[in-house]
């Protein structure tokens, strides 16, 4: 039976590959109609990459990022690459994860993203599904709740996040050649956000 | 000597700068490409172009010359990838069109230039009328 780690990357790639269409329908509207695509491309390899049986979460995080950054191809590539890569660093040499774990990696994952695209909250991007996530989830974890019940409020933020993105231009990436043409729609980034923090929460929900 | 890499979306597009760019230094060998994903579709690939900085790089530096989009965050990301490999190769991207660019850089290159002088040479090849 495949480690926890495994299973939890698993369902984050089952639910990517299961939303592909969706998602590169999402990017067909605004950008290069590719987001689908590339992210199951991305995870296909992910699950071949990574090891079933490895128990230590960073180092299977760090795999999943690289082989993300190899294998994605487009701008999601770098920016997940990153993410995982940072979150792995994290949780480097740990077999459990704590509430307080979760929110590190959260953090850190958002400061690998922010780093490598150079984009803040409000440009229509994935960070504004995240970032709001992040800190329902710090603060449901700082009144005491369970790291279930603070993902799944992180979760409905997150999905709010997305449905905000409607609302707004967007200024990186390809969608901002669309300037106010892309207002209506919802960026494929956040939304694959969301299915990937979604994904981690039915798993811990078990 | 400084080593240049090519980074493209497209191996194509990164084979042909390559070659197009070597036409003016034959004997220069520090020039890699590093286009597309592995399986030969679009893309750009980290870990492809984190191997192609250390192909090129003769413990002089490289100057990375890249297309559009992704191929910049992934040229970064294969920095700090060599970085966390604890890689002392002091890699940098030039601001600069991909094929103007990597035809400058090759000169300055092949005729001896340093890391500064060969992004210099690239960059200045944004300036560059064409009428």
């Amino acid at each position: 039976m495949p480690g926890r780690v495994y299973q939890c990357l698993s369902k984050i790639g089952e639910s990517i590959i299961a939303n592909k269409d969706f998602l590169t329908e999402l990017d067909r509207e605004i950008g290069d109609s590719d987001h689908g695509i590339n992210m199951a491309r991305g995870f296909h390899a992910v699950l071949e990459k990574v090891d079933p049986e490895a128990a230590d979460i960073g180092a299977s995080l760090k795999k999943a990022g690289m082989t993300l950054l190899s294998t994605v191809g487009g701008a999601s590539g770098p920016l997940y690459g990153t993410a995982y890569m940072e979150a792995g660093k994290v949780l480097a040499g740990k077999t459990e994860l704590t509430a307080e774990d979760m929110k590190a990696a959260l953090e850190a994952a958002i400061a690998g993203i922010q780093k490598r695209g150079k984009a803040v909250k409000g440009e229509k991007t994935m960070l504004d599904a995240i970032i709001p996530a992040s800190e329902t989830y710090a603060a449901k974890i700082a009144e005491g709740a369970d790291i279930v019940s603070a993902l799944t409020a992180a979760c409905q933020s997150a999905r709010e996040g997305v449905e905000y993105t409607k609302t707004i231009i967007a200024t990186k990436g390809r969608a901002s050649y669309l300037g106010e043409r892309s207002i209506g729609h919802q960026d494929p980034g956040a939304t694959s956000a969301t299915l990937t923090l979604e994904a981690i929460r039915d798993f811990l929900r078990g | 000597m400084v080593g240049i890499v090519i980074v493209s979306h497209s191996w194509k597009i990164a084979e042909g700068v390559k070659d197009l760019a070597r036409e003016m230094a034959q004997n220069f060998t520090g020039l890699v490409s590093a286009g597309g994903l592995s399986d030969g579709s679009i893309g750009t690939d980290a870990q492809r172009i984190a191997d192609a900085i250390l192909e090129a790089d003769s413990g002089d530096g490289v100057v990375i010359l890249a297309d559009i989009g992704s191929s910049i965050m992934s040229s970064e990301a294969a920095i700090e990838l060599l970085e966390d490999e604890g890689q002392e190769v002091n890699a940098v991207i030039a601001d600069a069109p991909i094929v103007e660019g990597s035809i400058c850089a090759v000169v300055e290159a092949a005729g001896g230039g340093t890391s500064d002088s060969v992004l210099k040479a690239a960059e200045e090849a944004r300036e560059a009328n064409k009428l």
